[in-house]
């Protein structure tokens, strides 16, 4: 078995005062592909964030609202998920005058999301799916090895949201994602941990779990939760 | 969509033109510092700011201070209130309050004198016109912005005045409040500038102080004016005000000069500010119109366009000073760049460089570096550097951030200011008109702007070619406000707040 790379043990967290999670036991290791499931208000956008600061300086995240900053350029919005690995007068360089190495690398990444022409435009001008694919893409650019994304392909279509899950398997060997659509996650996930009220109610591998089974947990919601958003 | 859609400028464009337009009007402007040693004497006014003279003070001037502010803004937002109502549907009353908000205060007051002297009766007048004129044109757009759901829900047949008190005032009932109570704040601080051309306010002492050295009355008379104006909360409130309004009457201070009013009012407008050549005569006469044309020729040509021409270059240098100064001066107030400690002290400087009159900071600057346009450079875009910059801090504290954002200088430029960026535009554009109006007034300390040449005129007593000379600065303001809302619309940013008062989100004022 691989190294633990995130360990949670009896984790909760609070919110204005009102528990969201308790007792949650959580260890994730290196190479694990791993799906959030549960309801909405569940708490595992909460649960993302106690793994974000379990090991802020190892991931790669992919936050819950796009997160754009509107007014710049595709290429800033996914040069920023490397800001931190780079001086700063050369940050502050690459806003006024892109160096011709970072476009490419960044123009490569977001090859990998389906948006390689978009490079130039603005964040804002783009659509609900695109602007999510940008922010996929800055986590990719990102580089860190464990992958942590809330929700990473709400607003695209079954068929593009698998691309764009395989292509994040591709590059991080550790996943973490909270995902609504049950096919998705049995096809890109190899663990399924669903959260029901605060308390992770089923932890197994992907392979133990069929889709009926999963879909029980979503039974009184709404909105089914099959469809892709 | 319209028809014939002409190429829209984005936020970079548009900075870079006010940036190289900026860059051109700084070669033009005359920036000599003649004095021969502006370091002693500003570490002397600061020594009066430690050491301030509270002894010196006259007590009388803070007190008409008061009661001119008082009674000019009351008078001006009362009459802007019962103009907002028409505002909308009248192009005339809008046609009328842009020009009573286009001049001036002290241009007011420098034409009010010669009717009512130097009283209560222009002081108050000088405040109440101009601000009767931006009160009504903020109310009515504060009661056009208003959420009107509850008022479709009335019953039909409901009378007008009910639906108004029911419906539309309790929704207006807070802004409304919030920005009468900023402009009391900058009535105060015009009320204050207007001693500099001789009412009996504390500018008048605080002038004379200047002039004279006299640097701990200076300084106590500031430190007065910063504590009337940081605890204005406490004491301009619903329930003091009948008691304000009535001291303010008690304590005006006795006319000086004239006392025939009516006899000055028909002189002056029937004939002090009738251009010289046509007095008397019938305008149907075609040499009436050319003799006319024969003097205002050589107004237009040596006065109006050269004052003109300096006033953009002041203003536009100002402009861009004040938003590489806001971008400094903002991170000061602001969460996620001072820390606990540095935070409120920046709150503090920022604060006290809004509340310090840019005409009494000009002043100062000229006694300091001698005379050219840097004093007024300066004065402007110190007192607007401190404005926007607060604004900008509190929108910065209302963003959030994602929770892997970068920090420091990445988060400045990559987050914070391409986030602010389209409101800070706005703030820009919209204090550029301000901007424009005060760079025309600093010409009566001697810049050579327009209000250099309305002084000298109201000097020689040429009152007609004095007010021709203050209806060009008019123009000019209206002018520059209709380029700067044409633009505000085409940048997209039209919508965005850029009241002072208009408090942004987030957190609530220090």
């Amino acid at each position: 078995m691989r190294a633990p790379v995130i360990r949670l043990a009896d984790a909760a967290a609070a919110y204005d005062g009102r528990p969201v999670l308790r007792g949650i036991d959580l260890t994730i290791r290196a190479g694990e592909r791993v799906a959030l499931m549960g309801r909405s208000g569940a708490g595992k956008s909460t649960l993302i964030g106690l793994i974000h600061a379990e090991a802020a300086e190892r991931v790669a995240l992919v936050p819950q609202a796009a997160a754009l900053v509107r007014t710049l350029s595709v290429f800033h919005n996914v040069y920023m998920g490397r800001l931190d690995r780079n001086r700063t007068a050369h940050n502050l360089r690459n806003l006024v005058w892109p160096a011709r190495a970072d476009l490419d690398a960044v123009q490569a990444v977001l090859a990998r999301v389906g948006l390689a022409d978009r490079l130039r435009e603005k964040a804002g001008a783009l659509s609900g799916g695109q602007q999510q694919r940008v922010s996929v893409a800055r986590a990719l650019y990102n580089g860190r090895p464990i992958l942590l994304a809330d929700e990473p392909v709400s607003a695209l279509d079954r068929v593009q949201g698998g691309l764009v899950l395989a292509e994040l398997a591709r590059t991080h060997e550790t996943l973490v994602m909270a995902l609504h659509d049950v096919a998705l996650a049995l096809a890109h996930a190899s663990r399924i941990v669903v959260i029901e009220a605060g308390r992770i109610v089923l932890d197994a591998p992907a392979a133990a779990v069929d889709a009926a089974g999963l879909r029980r947990y979503y039974r009184d919601e709404p909105a089914g939760a099959d469809d892709p958003a | 969509m319209r028809g014939l859609a002409l190429p829209r400028p984005g936020y970079a464009a548009v900075s870079r033109w006010f940036l190289g337009l900026g860059l051109a009007a700084l070669l033009l402007a005359d920036l000599h510092v003649t004095s021969l040693d502006p370091y002693a004497d500003l570490m002397r006014l600061l020594g009066g700011l430690v050491r301030p003279d509270v002894l010196a003070v006259e007590g009388t001037s803070i007190l008409y201070t008061v009661a001119f502010a008082v009674l000019g803004v009351g008078l001006g937002a009362g009459a802007g209130f019962l103009l907002a109502i028409p505002f909308a549907r009248s192009r005339t009353v809008r046609i009328a309050c842009a020009f009573l908000r286009a001049v001036h205060e002290l241009f007011w007051a420098l034409l009010l004198m010669q009717v009512f002297g130097l009283s209560a009766t222009t002081g108050i007048l000088a405040i109440a016109l101009p601000y009767a004129g931006i009160c009504a044109k903020v109310y009515a757009e504060i009661i056009e912005e208003a959420d009107l759901a509850a008022l479709r829900a009335l019953p039909p047949g409901t009378g007008a005045v009910s639906a108004f008190a029911y419906a539309r005032l309790p929704e207006v009932a807070e802004a409304l409040r919030a920005y009468t109570l900023y402009r009391f704040e900058c009535g105060m601080r015009s009320t204050l500038v207007l001693g500099f051309i001789g009412l009996p306010t504390m500018g008048f002492y605080l002038e004379s102080a200047f002039r004279q050295g006299r640097y701990g009355e200076a300084g106590a008379l500031l430190l007065a004016f910063y504590a009337l104006i940081g605890t204005r909360r406490l004491w301009v409130r619903a329930r003091t005000l009948p008691l304000l309004a009535l001291g303010a009457v008690l304590a005006l201070p006795a006319t000086v000069g004239t006392t025939a009013i009516g006899a000055n009012l028909a002189r002056f407008l029937g004939h002090d500010i009738v251009p010289a050549p046509v007095r008397g005569a019938s305008l149907l006469v075609p040499e009436s119109w050319a003799a006319l044309w024969a003097w205002l020729r050589p107004i237009l040509w040596t006065q109006i366009l050269p004052g003109a021409a300096q006033t953009l270059v002041l203003a536009q240098v100002a402009l861009v000073a004040t938003a590489l100064g806001a971008l400094v001066l903002f991170p000061l107030t602001a969460r996620h760049f001072a820390g606990p400690l540095a935070r409120p002290f920046g709150r503090l400087l920022l604060v006290t460089l809004r509340s310090t009159p840019e005409y009494m900071l000009a002043y100062v600057a000229l006694q300091l570096l001698g005379p050219s346009m840097l004093p007024a450079i300066l004065a402007l875009s110190i007192h607007n550097a401190g404005i926007v910059g607060y604004l900008l801090g509190r929108h910065a504290d209302a963003l959030r951030y994602r929770p892997d954002a970068p920090r420091g200088l990445d988060l400045y430029a990559y987050e914070t200011v391409p986030r602010l960026y389209g409101q800070f535009l706005a703030y820009l554009l919209y204090r550029w008109e301000i901007i424009l109006r005060e760079s025309a007034i600093f010409g009566i300390l001697g810049v050579a702007t327009l209000g250099f040449y309305v002084d000298a005129a109201i000097a020689e007593l040429r009152l007609d070619v004095a007010a021709v000379l203050i209806l060009a600065t008019a123009l000019l303001a209206i002018a520059v406000d209709t380029l700067s809302r044409a633009l505000r619309r085409s940048l997209r940013i039209a919508d965005l707040p850029v009241r002072l008062s208009a408090a942004p989100p987030a957190t609530p004022a220090a």
